[in-house]
């Protein structure tokens, strides 16, 4: 067994950190991650000029990266900064374009010239793909889809939509809707960064595939490992804060860090962290393998917990300082609290390990 | 033992809801329900209406313009009022300096700043924390120094809620720094429209505009402004700390929050049925549910126990480390039960047609975000366990 990551991913994760602690710091991104387009991006340029874009996926679908451990490093590092870019959606899109051979988009894509979203979910249909209700029509070649999608991360900064729809046989299609054909409605997120209702009507799109739930399951499984791999690097972050401002903060004529009260509850947000960190790593190693929809379960409650009891006691441990705007551990409280609401819930992961566990 | 109220307390409780039923106005408790920032119109305008029924200063004794109500009746006025989606009283100057006004003011003092509570001609807020002194309150620092008739106060208040809307501070300024640092402490009153005082917004976690800091430099207030003896305040901040605490406990809101909470999870729809029916979920509201039905009888026998609402500091401290974390969960819940439709900024969610959640649940994110604050206001609840640790251990 060996636990270091391979010298390809230390530069991928080194380069970035350092790009984004020079080029993109935490107040930088609360500055911008709350107005719209909710991103910077002459920023996203450059990430893609790191070679970011590209470690997402795999050699043969053009590539040179796409393991789970490759989306690990990178997100832990989007983490760390709160880097509110809509890298997200452009990952499950990627996986998408990958999977259905559209080699042009996944180029353009990993050069920077253009961005895509996931349009999967639904005001009541937040979780599970099989209830989607969006529906696809076919008229000879042309299809056509409508309906309207919910939280669409990134939808308001790309340039096509990757929609799941219902086909006339019933299955789960996927279809690519330019942007300027749909009515897109982003909005800023309480945590930063930006996301989009989506309304469809009988707008046109291109049938990617009439078959592809597994593929669209198994790009959310992406999507949710990263999101994982994201809280990881904000705990990291904000348990740093917290312990600074415990050593700082003086109060009865000492620091509140010597306070035996205050400091056994920041071991058990590092004994949480550490287990956050673990799981992440179970769940990366298991992304290509078919145990990838329990272990990303598994992780994505885990992280639930360990992100809100961060979140939380970060914020109760520096009291009036963590409730304000202007400091920036509030800003990875909130993230770190609301991660859990995407691509399904604790009590969500909850219940699909409960299935996968009685299957 | 009758756990029933009496006749009488339930013919109180339904002449305060038809009171309700008849003066707030649909659209106040629809923005109260929503968890929408209310304006100082609004409020103003609630407390005038509560004042017209002489129902304003909950806590005030009869002759000073109260109602006279005893524990239980302000119990069953607040639990109404929550259910009724009513706009809470703002506590600074009825809740707070009224009851010191009352206890320590002179006759004047009384005769010239009660009044002016009640009609609500000023707005009092409260300078108390300072960004070294907030648990440990005691170690403030804004000096308060004689000259003549005046006092010159220099120094620096914050998390003063409201003060943006204020007309007149009450302060704990330092008076003397002899002694115990407890000796040394004042309580002034100042007009916040005295030149050298400048409020200055501090923007909140979830974006709003709540609380402020406020500075001093060279402020002249007169030494008649002092409410008892120079330094007396620590003696004054301790009364303000252990009367009325049995309110603390939030049982209202809390009531309120739950029944909402519900009306929601009826409402939303997961995978293809109401959330209630959701085993997971109807869990966890089950849970705070009956957590809340304990705390309600702890209230209720500290309620029927203390002597005028004056519970003891150790209960009080109890009731407020139960009643904020119960509240807090039942905002974290509301917030959870809409899933991904929890993450649009607020105003964000309401505008267009593509909302994403309820009216009533839009802020549900931002109400949750916000209330973190209960735990940590108002002595935040390590130093309610330190209060409760002193009591068992007698340390």
């Amino acid at each position: 067994m060996n636990f270091n990551q391979t010298d390809d991913r230390r530069m991928i994760s080194d380069s970035l950190r350092r790009y984004l602690a020079d080029q993109y710091p935490v107040e930088h991104r609360i500055k911008i991650a709350y107005d719209a387009p909710f991103h910077d991006p002459k920023k996203w340029g450059e990430l893609a000029e790191l070679g970011i874009l590209g470690a997402l996926v795999s050699e043969d679908q053009g590539g040179f990266g796409g393991e789970g451990f490759d989306i690990a490093v990178v997100f832990e590092e989007f983490g760390r900064t709160l880097c509110p870019e809509p890298m997200l959606g452009n990952l499950m899109g990627l996986r998408l374009y990958g999977a259905f051979g559209q080699s042009d988009k996944v180029e353009a894509i990993i050069a920077g010239t253009a961005r895509t979203a996931l349009a999967v979910f639904e005001p009541e249909a937040f979780t599970d793909i099989s209830e989607i209700t969006s529906a696809a029509a076919q008229s000879g070649d042309a299809w056509t889809v409508s309906g309207r999608k919910s939280l669409v991360y990134g939808g308001h900064a790309a340039d096509t939509l990757l929609v799941a729809a219902r086909t006339p046989a019933g299955k789960i299609g996927l279809f690519e809707v330019e942007a300027p054909a749909a009515d897109i409605h982003g909005y800023a997120m309480i945590d930063g960064g930006g996301a989009a209702e989506v309304g469809l009507d009988n707008t046109p799109a291109k049938c990617l595939s009439e078959d592809a739930a597994d593929a669209i399951d198994a790009a959310l499984d992406a999507g949710r490992l990263a999101l994982c791999a994201e809280a990881v690097g904000a705990m990291d972050v904000l348990k740093e804060m917290t312990k600074d401002y415990l050593m700082q903060r003086q109060q009865f004529g000492r620091p509140i860090a010597t306070f035996q009260a205050l400091q056994h509850r920041l071991v058990d947000l590092s004994i949480e962290i550490e287990q956050a960190r673990s799981i992440v790593i179970h769940a990366a190693g298991a992304l290509d393998t078919p145990g990838r929809a329990l272990a990303v379960a598994k992780a994505k409650n885990l992280i639930g917990r360990a992100g809100k009891l961060v979140g939380e006691e970060a914020v109760q441990m520096h009291g009036g300082i963590g409730m304000t705007w202007e400091y920036a551990g509030s800003h990875y409280a909130k993230r770190l609290i609301m991660v859990d609401a995407q691509l399904g819930d604790t009590e969500d992961q909850l219940r699909r390990v409960m299935e996968l566990m009685a299957a | 033992m009758d756990l029933n109220f009496t006749p009488e307390e339930e013919a109180f409780r339904a002449e305060v809801r038809s009171f309700l039923k008849d003066n707030l106005s649909e659209e106040l408790a629809t923005k109260v329900r929503n968890g929408e920032e209310l304006g100082k119109a609004d409020i103003e305008g609630w407390h005038a209406t509560l004042q017209s029924r002489g129902w304003l200063a909950a806590t005030w004794p009869v002759e000073y313009g109260g109602p006279g109500w005893n524990a239980v009746q302000r119990h069953i006025f607040d639990e109404e009022c929550c259910m009724a989606n009513a706009p809470r009283i703002v506590p600074f100057g009825l809740g707070m300096l009224g009851p010191v006004l009352i206890k320590f003011g002179t006759e004047k003092q009384k005769a010239e700043i009660l009044p002016r509570i009640l009609d609500g001609t000023d707005w009092w807020c409260q300078g108390y924390s300072e960004p070294g002194a907030g648990s440990d309150l005691a170690s403030l620092k804004t000096r308060a120094v004689r000259d003549g008739d005046d006092y010159i106060i220099n120094g620096q208040k914050t998390w003063t809620t409201l003060g943006q809307y204020a007309d007149k501070i009450f302060c704990l300024v330092r008076t003397s720094t002899e002694g115990k640092r407890q000796e040394g402490i004042s309580f002034v009153l100042v007009d916040i429209k005295t030149p050298g005082i400048e409020v200055r917004p501090i923007k909140l976690i979830e974006g709003g505009h709540e609380v402020n800091e406020v500075f001093f430099s060279d402020v002249r207030v007169p030494v008649s402004n002092l409410v008892g003896e120079e330094n007396q305040g620590w003696t004054i901040a301790k009364f303000l700390l252990t009367h009325e605490r049995t309110g603390i406990a939030g049982v209202g809101a809390s009531t309120q929050a739950l029944h909402e909470l519900k009306a929601l999870a009826r409402k939303l729809k997961r995978r293809g049925k109401p959330l209630i029916e959701d085993p997971l979920f109807a869990a966890r509201i089950a849970e705070a549910e009956i957590d809340l039905e304990a705390l309600r009888m702890t209230n209720l026998r500290v309620l029927v126990d203390a002597s005028g609402g004056a519970a003891s500091n150790t209960i009080a401290s109890m009731l407020k480390i139960k009643g904020t974390v119960i509240r807090q969960n039942l905002h974290d819940l509301t917030r959870r039960a809409l899933g991904p439709a929890a993450a649009p900024f607020p105003m964000d969610a309401l505008a267009g047609n593509l909302a994403v959640a309820p009216p009533e649940a839009a802020a549900s994110a931002a109400s949750y975000f916000n209330n973190r604050k209960l735990s940590i206001f108002g002595g935040s609840n390590e130093i309610q366990r330190n209060i409760i640790a002193k009591d068992i251990f007698g340390a």
